[in-house]
């Protein structure tokens, strides 16, 4: 695995009031990449979603702590979110469109972090906490 | 995140300033829901255009308002999204049942 160019670890509780500091944080920590501004946004609202089922599914709104890991590579960013919660399931099921286990949701979390980075890894079992695994490259525009 | 709600005969527009995400989706189900139980009115004009960001949190949060407001037989729609939060939309499919509108006014006119 090539070296990475820079690293962040955050540590926080998981509250809902939180999701907005880990979101501003992980963003300008990409703005160190060529990401564009929509490329910006999309990171934005990934590490909302994910910070966010954290709360939510992984600790159920009792005290917890959520970690999140960025590596800037020279050319992609790898995002790793973790938490000490429930664990998930069913991961197939959690991954599906439109899956939710609450009327008041989208049940798109999971699939906006999908279409919006690159690469997506799940690694959860119930009781066992959740680790997601993601990855963005920068793209050449053209 | 700040709710301002204003009464229009049937309509009472809602307008945000702030993110609306996990956090602050909570305030805006309360306010809203308080002015509907309330205030005896039918539709609902939601205006984002003080809100930069919104994830699957807010959206769900606005979805839910719709299924309150449809089933009271009334209309949710939405104005003067910017464009971030409008890709987000409609990645979401939500403007299927949820008509967007660059203005108030003409949301006013088409409800």
């Amino acid at each position: 695995m090539e070296q990475a160019k820079n690293y962040m670890h955050l540590e926080l509780l998981a509250k809902a009031e939180n999701v907005s500091l880990a979101r501003l944080a992980v963003a300008s920590f990409a703005a160190q990449l060529d990401f564009t501004l929509a490329e910006i946004e999309e990171i934005k609202v990934v590490i909302s979603e994910t910070v966010s089922n954290a709360v939510i599914h992984g600790y159920q709104n009792e005290i917890g702590l959520v970690g999140i890991e960025v590596k800037i590579y020279f050319d992609k960013m790898e995002i790793i979110i973790t938490d000490q919660g429930q664990g998930i399931n069913d991961i197939d099921l959690a991954r599906q469109p439109a899956y939710t286990t609450d009327p008041e949701r989208m049940g798109l979390g999971l699939s906006f972090v999908d279409s919006f980075m690159d690469e997506l890894k799940i690694i959860s079992a119930p009781q066992q906490g959740t680790k997601i695994i993601m990855v963005k490259y920068l793209h050449d525009e053209t | 995140m700040i709710v301002e709600v204003e009464k229009q005969g049937q309509n009472i527009i809602v307008r945000l300033q702030g993110e609306l995400d996990l956090c602050t989706a909570e305030e805006f189900k309360r306010v809203v829901e308080a002015n509907l139980e309330t205030r005896g009115v039918k539709n609902m004009i939601l205006n984002l255009a003080g809100v930069p960001f919104i994830d699957s949190s807010g959206l769900g949060a606005i979805l839910g308002r719709y299924k309150n407001i449809q089933e009271r037989g009334g209309k949710l729609v939405a104005v003067e999204l910017v464009p971030t939060v409008k890709r987000i939309f409609e990645l979401s499919g939500l403007p299927k049942i949820i008509a967007l509108y660059d203005e108030e006014a003409q949301a006013v006119v088409n409800i």
